[in-house]
């Protein structure tokens, strides 16, 4: 049996007092995309930034690749790559320009023929030339998604990458999420709001609420365990707050093995 | 530290000023406005001393290009963090495989960029406007124009250093921080014209030494080895620090989730 591609256990992160992720455990497989699920606050983004180093964990391993991330941090983000929302590459940057500097550092083989690809596969190439800052919000997170797909990330990051875009463009953002999952074996890490996203792309879910995970497992799962009808329904009932644990059986929040 | 890594932060920072030639202004205007402002004091104060007029006064002018070599390559490194902050790209520059020895050289590289553009264009304008040649001084201008640099370096860390650890809020300190030795670093005066309680602190201020050194260049002639060594010694002392410090406020910045509220705010 192949080792996960992303090993998080008992991770833990506090803020002086308050405690954003509190002893979360999970594993993401080869080629599988895992939805990470939960209300703001729930400790999503914290949790996706700890696993990209840019916030050290208070307590708890994450293993990437079978490597100590702590340890070796470098050499396994050349492996793996982030998109967010809430990140730009410069605007004064033309769309070429940007994809270069992000190819070079991760070194890109044939970068420009690279470039032209996920252009292509973003269905942006005829925007190669614009200056980023010039571009629609759809097609700047479209540009941030060929950012993240260029060196062929074993391991890629998505916070909230359907996030302020229309329905057809968020459409087709999850088919190319699926596309490259399918045709590279790439693993995905996916947060989301858009509980359609979660149904429509991830294979399994990791529910989280207030820093700890409430359960893990496919969307049919979660429905089923929670008594709910629709993974929208139970993400409101959980974002409002406490009656989870009276509508459940009471037994322990499950994990994935 | 990896050279495809430097180059292509370096090549970013180039590309933006290639984009955007507003840029340039800041390296051209201010030092511009200086350099015409202390030559032409300069100039009058030769006019109305005549024969008696000081060497120290004729260095006046050297003295407002050196100091904006410090400047530019201080700004050089401290703008770089700050142009990532502006345009929302730090958490893709840190997501990525770049270490802080890589961002480090890459930053130097533009301070050093910076600092040549802003040094030759006064420089030549020095001569064309005032008959003023800096490169009098010979090779023992290139030694103490290196100090400047690395001394500009250890500020530019500091002040990226103390962003991270304050937040947005503390920008302004990209501008401010070589200021606030500039009253102790003898730019424009020797170190005795200090009140003698506060020449302790000028002392330790590796361009006081090198703007020291090169007044009694301009003397005689001379390279004064004293103060290069003292400026160097300092120099070696503050880089070792100064990196130190940006290393201990990165790992501050993670522990606390400090990087994260740049993109947020």
């Amino acid at each position: 049996m192949q080792a996960p591609v992303l090993e998080v256990t008992d991770l833990v992160k506090e803020f002086g007092s308050v405690r954003p992720v509190d002893g979360i455990s999970f594993e993401l497989k080869r080629g599988e995309i895992l939805g990470l699920l939960g209300a703001n606050g729930a400790g999503k983004t914290t949790a996706i930034n700890m696993i990209l180093g840019i916030v050290t964990p208070t307590a708890g391993s994450i293993r990437v690749f079978g490597k100590d991330l702590a340890k070796e941090r470098i050499a396994i983000l050349r492996r793996m790559s982030f998109c967010s929302t809430y990140t730009q590459l410069p605007g004064n940057l033309r769309v070429w320009q940007n994809l270069t500097v992000f190819g070079k550092i991760y070194r890109v083989p044939n970068l420009k023929k690279r470039i032209d690809e996920v252009l292509e596969l973003l269905e942006i190439l005829h925007l190669k030339d614009r200056v980023s800052g010039n571009l629609s919000a759809g097609e700047s997170t479209r540009l941030n998604l060929c950012k993240a797909l260029l060196n062929k990330p074993e391991l890629l990051l998505l916070d909230e990458p359907t996030a302020s875009l229309d329905p057809d463009i968020a459409d087709k953002v999850r088919k190319v999420t699926k596309r490259i999952r399918e045709e590279d074996g790439t693993s995905i890490l996916y947060t989301s709001h858009n509980m359609r996203d979660v149904e429509e792309v991830c294979d399994r879910v990791v529910f989280m609420h207030q820093g700890k995970i409430l359960f893990v497992g496919t969307a049919a799962e979660i429905l089923s365990h929670f008594r709910e009808e629709s993974l929208e329904s139970l993400f409101i009932r959980v974002a409002r707050g406490g009656e989870v644990e009276a509508a459940t059986d009471p037994q322990p929040v499950s994990r994935d093995q | 530290m990896t050279f495809s890594t430097i180059h292509a932060l370096v090549l970013r920072n180039l590309y933006l000023y290639s984009r955007t030639p507003v840029r340039l202004v800041e390296l051209v205007f201010w030092p511009l406005v200086d350099l015409l402002v202390w030559g032409y004091l300069t100039v009058f104060l030769q006019k109305h001393t005549g024969d008696g007029f000081p060497y120290q006064i004729t260095f006046l002018i050297g003295a407002v290009i050196l100091w904006d070599i410090l400047f530019r390559a201080q700004q050089g490194v401290a703008l770089y963090f700050l142009e990532d902050v502006w345009s929302r790209n730090l958490l893709n520059v840190f997501s990525a495989p770049v270490t802080n020895a890589d961002y480090l050289a890459s930053t130097y590289v533009i301070g050093f960029l910076r600092a040549a553009v802003t040094s030759v264009l006064l420089s030549v304008l020095a001569i064309v406007l005032y008959s003023f040649n800096l490169f009098e001084l010979n090779w023992s201008l290139v030694p103490f124009v290196f100090n400047l640099l690395l001394f500009g370096w250890s500020l530019g860390m500091i002040s990226t250093a103390l962003i991270v650890r304050w937040g947005p809020a503390a920008e302004t300190l990209a501008w401010a921080v070589p200021f606030f030795i500039q009253p102790f670093a003898a730019v424009y005066y020797p170190i005795d014209a200090l009140p003698p309680a506060i020449r302790w602190i000028a002392e330790l201020i590796p361009c006081a030494h090198v703007f020291e050194g090169m007044r009694d260049g301009l003397k005689d002639g001379s390279i004064s080895w004293l103060d290069l060594g003292k400026a160097t010694g300092l120099n070696v002392i503050y880089l070792i620090l100064a990196g130190m410090l940006f290393v201990r406020m990165m790992k501050t910045a993670r522990e606390r989730g400090l990087l994260t509220k740049f993109v947020s705010q």
